[in-house]
């Protein structure tokens, strides 16, 4: 293993700390605490982690309604998430956006989105920002199965490729969009639809950070490098429902307490570096204690926080009106 | 007559007019749920249950789901309206009309016109609209007004699990392009429904209050805030008839006109944004065509031209309250 344990270890607390983020989430939403519509990444961090260790601060990323994970990949505060999350005034968006808007343009996070689809087309106009004014900066717009579906989608490919943008779109395959099976609703394949646009695409095992994380140089690099988009299939799946709520009934019987057990994506990464002798399972313990503290001290300080006021109903509109 | 929900209300007359007539079918994402999946079939019956059951008893070649593919289906919707069929399509909310909004406005709503008279488009779009459910600023809007500014389209908003049953059934027997918008704050609101089938037609207003001191007309969810402000100001020995259109396009000028000249004071309630909107709309048309009339300037109550906050405490604020349109109500009786 030729990672360094500084690399390890923060790849691993991002992890960890998606994880953590999302399964506290899913408890305070069952209290009634968090309002509006929630969507959770519990299950996928691999995925975020895997493409956004290779992302610096030139770089820009566009993500989905399930957009927590691709938040803390790239950096964004925790703590200000978790206040938006509860609709406060010092949240990452004052209150205004919540959990399918989290954004911050200053981590290159261009924002969750509440529309399928919505990222794409958004994404190729941050990669000719950076190719415009040759920052060396990459944009990588995360879909879903279902995303990938969306016309707006097909139409990114084409003006990525077309334009010679510094795209990688990087398909999050987790089975379903809502109830309905990606095996049903994508014509084709991911990969044939890569070639159809005439961009490199290839097929990652989304549970395992180090494939993705792999699978991931090669397009960044020729992004980096002028040479335009490519795709990423990513398969994964989401422990919890499609949002909180969701009841599940369309998945199999077991099938989440088996990926549960075979296919934790935290749990494949703390064999293979334990098993490498790179990292000691303790060392992975102190991460994640580290980041349940962060997590409780997030919740306790967004319940705290106060809620925005009448005077903040009619700002943030415009920048001048 | 049968308790029945808002949600149950709008199940029930698709399934009949299913049953009456084989051309109706029914399309959309989840609208069964389950499509390809290893657990069970019809699993959600749409986002909120509306269409639950009916692909059980109509099966998978009349309720169609769908990618998430809005220009498309939309769009097959649309074509299939023009060339036979009968099509209840879902546009699950209103906000995703900026997906698929061509084959809606430049398509669907110009057929007839285009193509000189010789066209039918029997299509109705179902899709869900409106704030309070904490779902932030791209799943709250309103945007009714927006469709009701394109000639060729008709807008239904029905208030009532009553109304929701008898304008569904209206528009699927309707040869026109039908955008039926159902608030997703009334799904679990219940009220009378018979069990039988009927129709309400377009453009006919309900008046669900009268008095005569002051005319309130409120579209959809407002509907039910501005009786309780109707409420509270007739125990206070203020008269209102509350006007409830049903329908924005066409519109039922006739009642509001008629009101207006009895009670000589206006209040136009309005979910959506307040520039171009329904009550700007309503308002233009009294001081047209009632300017004679009025006794006091005409009133608007609408949100803030801002997009819908997420905050509870931000969208509590936001949407209109039966507490203030009773004291805009009553302000004009007693100024
Ligand atoms: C334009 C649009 N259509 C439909 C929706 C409703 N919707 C939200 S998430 C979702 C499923 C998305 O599935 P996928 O892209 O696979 O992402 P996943 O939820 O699996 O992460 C749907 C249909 C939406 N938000 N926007
Ligand atoms: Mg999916």
């Amino acid at each position: 293993m030729q990672h360094s344990r500084q690399f390890l270890l923060d790849s691993y607390r991002s992890m960890a700390t998606i994880r953590r983020f999302e399964d506290r989430v899913h408890d305070e939403f069952a209290t009634g605490k968090i309002p509006g519509f929630v969507h959770l990444y519990a299950g996928e961090e691999a995925s975020a982690v895997g493409v956004c260790s290779h992302l610096d601060d030139r770089d820009v990323i566009a993500s989905t309604h399930r957009g927590h994970g691709h938040c803390i990949a790239k950096g964004c505060d925790v703590v200000a998430m978790m206040k938006e999350i509860y609709g406060r005034r010092d949240g990452a968006c004052g209150g205004k956006g919540g959990s399918m808007h989290i954004a911050d343009l200053s981590r290159g996070m261009l924002g969750a989105n509440g529309i399928v689809g919505g990222g794409p087309p958004l994404i190729c106009g941050a990669a000719l920002t950076a190719k415009y004014l040759k920052t060396g900066g990459v944009a990588v717009a995360f879909v879903g199965d279902g995303g990938s579906n969306q016309g707006t989608t097909l139409e990114s490919y084409n003006l990525a490729k077309v334009w010679n943008l510094p795209v990688i779109f990087v398909v999050e395959d987790n089975g379903y969009a809502e109830s309905t099976a990606s095996a049903w609703s994508v014509g084709g394949s991911q990969l044939g639809r890569a070639k159809g646009f005439g961009m490199p695409g290839v097929e990652v095992d989304g549970f395992d950070f180090f494939a993705v994380h792999d699978a991931a140089r090669e397009p960044i690099e020729r992004a980096r490098n002028g040479g335009g988009p490519s795709l990423m299939h990513v398969r994964l799946t989401r422990f919890y429902g499609h949002f909180e709520g969701d009841a599940m009934t369309y998945r199999a019987q077991g099938e989440v307490t088996k990926l549960r057990a075979g296919h934790d994506s935290l749990q494949i990464f703390r064999g293979k570096v334990t098993q490498a002798g790179v990292l000691s399972g303790e060392d992975l313990d102190v991460v994640e204690a580290d980041v349940a503290k962060l997590i409780d001290d997030a919740v306790s300080r967004s319940e705290a926080a106060a809620m925005p006021t009448e005077a903040d109903l009619l700002t943030d509109v415009y920048v001048r009106y | 007559m049968a308790k029945k929900t808002y949600r149950q209300a709008i199940n029930e007359a698709i399934a009949q007019e299913m049953r009456r007539d084989h051309r109706v079918i029914v399309m959309g994402e989840d609208n069964a749920g389950g499509a390809g999946a290893p657990g069970e079939s019809d699993a959600w019956g749409g986002v909120l249950g509306v269409t639950k059951g009916l692909q059980p008893e109509f099966g998978p070649d009349r309720v169609l789901d769908t990618p998430i593919s809005e220009s498309a289906f939309i769009g097959a919707a649309a074509g299939a309206a023009a060339t036979g069929l009968r099509p209840v399509a879902e546009l699950m909310f209103v906000d995703f009309m900026g997906v698929c909004f061509d084959q809606i406005f430049n398509q669907a709503a110009k057929f007839r016109y285009m193509f000189g008279g010789k066209a039918v488009t029997p299509l109705v779009v179902r899709t869900m609209y409106g704030a309070g459910l904490r779902a932030a600023s791209q799943h709250s809007q309103c945007l009714y007004p927006i469709f009701t500014h394109i000639p060729g389209l008709k807008v239904v908003l029905p208030s009532t699990p009553y109304e929701a049953k008898g304008l569904m059934i209206q528009a699927i027997r309707d040869d026109d392009p039908v955008i039926f918008f159902e608030h997703k704050a009334l799904y679990d609101e219940t009220g009378d429904v018979p069990d039988e089938s009927y129709t309400i037609p377009f453009g006919e207003a309900n008046l669900t209050r009268e008095g005569g001191d002051v005319t309130i007309v409120a579209f959809g969810r407002m509907v039910g805030f501005a009786n309780q402000a109707a409420d509270e100001l007739k125990r206070e020995g203020i008269g209102v008839t509350v006007i409830d259109p049903r329908t924005t396009s066409p519109l039922d000028t006739e009642t509001i006109l008629d009101s207006v000249g009895e009670t000589g004071r206006l209040v136009v309630v309005d979910e959506a944004h307040p520039r171009c909107s329904m009550a700007a709309d309503i308002a233009r048309l009294v001081a047209e065509e009632a300017f004679g009339a009025l006794k006091s300037p005409i009133r608007t109550i609408t949100p803030p031209h801002t997009p819908v906050p997420f905050s509870p405490a931000l969208e509590d604020l936001y949407i209109p309250s039966a507490v203030h349109i009773r004291d805009v109500a009553r302000s004009l009786v007693k100024a």
